[in-house]
């Protein structure tokens, strides 16, 4: 039987497994939409303005690792999507986002509602296609899933004309892809794996950096099991938190520019370094010519060979998916018989207990003023070190990051790579859709949270009940204290002037608002919105205007020139 | 130092912007980029000539080959290879310019195709350094209207580059 592309579309979602579709109708999408309507497998979740509905898929693939899908109109609904898509993209989430387009016909014609979307999302897609045949149409989604999904992961595009999703074929869903020009790498190169134990086993100061490739790659129990059979320190990226558990003594907090005293320290004068999918980013290493000061050794393993000594020239690359590269190279420290140089390793730890001994988190407790900071230990206090915290961009992130230990992946959902603004409260949604169970919590600030307040009408639609702890100090926090470090105390545009009242703007959606002034009340609102299990609760922190967050590693400086409390 | 990348990809619109687009947002050169397609009509083989530091380079590749797009990419200057590029050039030829105007495309083993009572064009094929010194032989003025193709390269000997 003849099926329409609309139907065929919704068809390839179900037969893909899709469970959520996040959207927002419009002119082109129109037959799409009425074929959802007259079908059950596929759940639309509508949302209040298409950049959410990439956040909020996205948040849904961060938390439970299948592809988050998007279906969104031709023109401003593709525009909007835009900022979604490149977010995903650089954090490398698997994603397959549905635009609308004008109709075949029409295309060049700068019709209503019309935008190149192929060519205004092709610097930030991991791959996009435009659909030209309705008999091309099941072939091509199915190919988004695929590349989406595979090797190093990322947001595909494919953009539908309206009159493809009105012209008829056959439909089957292929059930297998082969691309002649995709051929992801899976096993590492076992010379190499054998060449890094070697390195490895003759550390003298080895260091574990693990980085958000080894959440993407389901590979945190091989590397918790890697980091605990050498003994080494390990450290994780802000985009690998719970990569290796945060309350094991072996591990060094998050490194980078808000990284602590002895990751940073540690990462700067090892001898060996195992950098395990993480991509030696600019706020992880600070200067590469400060990092290359120090003489070292380092051992890379990704699924992208483009990581591999873009920012950092390595010894030892190892291309291949992280988990298999992990459990192999566990593998053969359990089969041979040499092992780390024990009398090296205890002076090393015995140097990095002395630069944890440095207290570097440490802020005030007594302050009769709210610090952020401790709003972040109730949180991870009240929720047993258990929830689903998701973040905005700025110092509430950084102290999210730095305050609550993760011991799990999966857990922490922020914008690592493009730092976007507004993520939080959608990516709450699509964590709350992966894992209905879990205590969510969305920690933000009053500038992040107005980027896509809107969403609180979704959560009540939908009946997410989310946590939003809202750090609440009248400012763009990160942006003051850069003015106040490196512009002279020139707070240019940076204070929230006529901010709204928080509580009352909750409960005209149709939630809880709590608004908390005293250090002493923190940890009872939190502990009563988690017990509202069926409520969004929106906590407003009223929190000391001036805290900073440190350590802080300058742009541009070195790794070990941390400006410390 | 200059190199010289070939790949071949997939005969599909977009393919090519996604090249050039690579190169623009990654801020690398390009010298000059050639693409059409192979006896496969499938596929289009492309002739990049970039420069680069050894690092530059090696991203250029490990970026192109991560095109979905990219069938398979060789750095020809790693090898034995062979270029070519091609140029048409309108030039003067008038009054006692026009003899010495065909000596030299004689000399540069050009040929004349199109000829008018005032010009000449002329087709010179070579490496681009030929086209150059061709360019740089004739006298001030002279050149009326030059068009090149950019270089394409080729691996000499057994060295193919194909699917």
């Amino acid at each position: 039987m003849e099926l329409t592309g609309a139907e065929i579309t919704v068809r390839c979602l179900a037969d893909e497994g899709v469970e959520y579709l996040f959207g927002y109708p419009g002119g082109a999408v129109l037959h799409i939409y009425d074929e959802l309507f007259k079908q059950d497998r596929v759940k639309h979740i509508l949302v209040r303005h298409e950049q959410a509905a990439v956040h909020a898929a996205d948040g849904y693939a961060r938390a439970c690792q299948k592809p988050g899908v998007v279906l969104v109109t031709s023109g401003p609904g593709a525009t909007n999507a835009v900022t979604g898509i490149a977010t995903a993209y650089m954090d490398s989430i698997p994603m397959v986002i549905l635009t609308g387009q004008v109709p075949t016909h029409a295309i060049g014609q700068d019709a209503f509602q019309e935008v190149d979307s192929i060519g205004i999302t092709r610097p930030c897609v991991k791959h996009n296609f435009l659909v030209k045949d309705v008999h091309d149409l099941a072939a091509t989604i199915k190919k988004a899933f695929y590349i989406a999904t595979t090797g190093r992961p990322g947001p595909v595009v494919v953009d539908i004309p309206k009159d493809i999703t009105m012209a008829r074929c056959e439909y089957s869903y292929p059930t297998s892809v082969s691309l002649r020009s995709y051929n992801p790498v899976v096993k590492g190169h076992s010379g190499q794996i054998r060449k890094a134990l070697n390195l490895l086993l003759e550390a003298k100061r080895p260091m574990i950096y693990a980085g958000g490739g080894v959440v993407l790659g389901e590979a945190a129990a091989e590397l918790t099991q890697l980091v605990r059979s050498l003994g080494f320190p390990c450290t994780n990226t802000l985009m690998g938190l719970g990569g290796f558990p945060a309350s094991d003594p072996q591990y060094m907090g998050m490194l980078g520019m808000h990284g602590t005293y002895e990751a940073n320290m540690a990462m700067q004068h090892c001898d060996v370094l195992l950098a395990v999918g993480a991509r030696f980013d600019d706020r992880v290493i600070g200067n590469p010519k400060h990092f290359f000061q120090e003489d070292r050794r380092i051992i890379h393993i990704d699924v992208d060979p483009s990581s591999i000594s873009k920012r950092v020239k390595v010894d030892v690359p190892i291309v291949g998916d992280v988990k298999d590269v992990l459990s192999e190279m566990s593998r053969q420290i359990a089969a041979g018989t040499q092992k780390p140089d024990a009398a090296a390793l205890k002076s090393w730890w015995t140097q990095i207990e002395l630069w944890r001994a440095r207290d570097c988190l440490k802020y005030d407790r007594t302050s009769a003023i709210i610090k952020p900071q401790m709003v972040i230990e109730k949180l991870w206090e009240v929720t047993g070190g258990d929830a689903i915290v998701t973040s905005d961009v700025g110092q509430h992130q950084m102290w999210a990051a730095q305050f609550y230990r993760f011991d799990k992946p999966r857990r922490w959902l922020n914008s690592g790579g493009l730092g976007t603004m507004g993520v939080g409260l959608p990516y709450a949604m699509g964590a709350l859709l992966a894992h209905p169970d879990a205590a969510v919590a969305c920690v933000t600030g009053e500038a992040s949270i107005q980027m896509c307040i809107q969403e609180l009408s979704t959560c009540k639609q939908y009946r997410m009940p989310v946590k939003i702890l809202n750090l609440n100090n009248r400012y763009m926090g990160m942006v003051r204290q850069w003015q106040e470090f490196f512009h002279g105390n020139r707070y240019a545009e940076s204070y929230m002037d006529a901010l709204p009242d928080f509580v009352k703007l909750a409960e005209s959606y149709g939630h809880v608002g709590i608004r908390i002034e005293k250090p002493a009340d923190i940890e009872p609102a939190i502990r009563e919105a988690f017990a509202r299990k069926n409520e969004l609760v929106f906590m407003d922190f009223i929190t000391d205007q001036t805290e900073n967050v440190f350590p802080m590693v300058p742009g541009g400086k070195g790794l070990s020139e941390m400006i410390l409390v | 130092m200059r190199h010289i990348i070939s790949l071949l990809l997939e005969n599909e619109s977009g393919a090519l912007s996604r090249v050039a687009g690579l190169f623009s947002a990654r801020g690398y050169n390009i010298e000059s980029l050639t693409v059409a397609p192979t006896e496969d009509e499938t596929l289009s083989r492309m002739t990049i000539v970039t420069s680069g530091s050894d690092d530059v380079i090696e991203q250029i590749t490990k970026q192109l080959n991560k095109l979905v797009d990219v069938v398979k990419v060789v750095d020809l200057s790693e090898g034995e290879h062979i270029e070519r590029e091609l140029m048409l050039v309108k030039v003067r030829a008038s009054g006692k310019d026009r003899e010495e105007m065909k000596r030299m495309a004689d000399i540069f083993r050009g040929r004349i195709i199109d000829v008018t009572d005032k010009s000449y064009t002329i087709e010179l094929t070579g490496t681009g350094q030929k086209l150059d010194a061709f360019l740089d032989a004739l006298e001030e003025g002279a050149v009326l209207e030059a068009v090149r193709t950019g270089a394409s390269g080729i691996g000499r000997g057994d060295r193919i580059l194909r699917v």
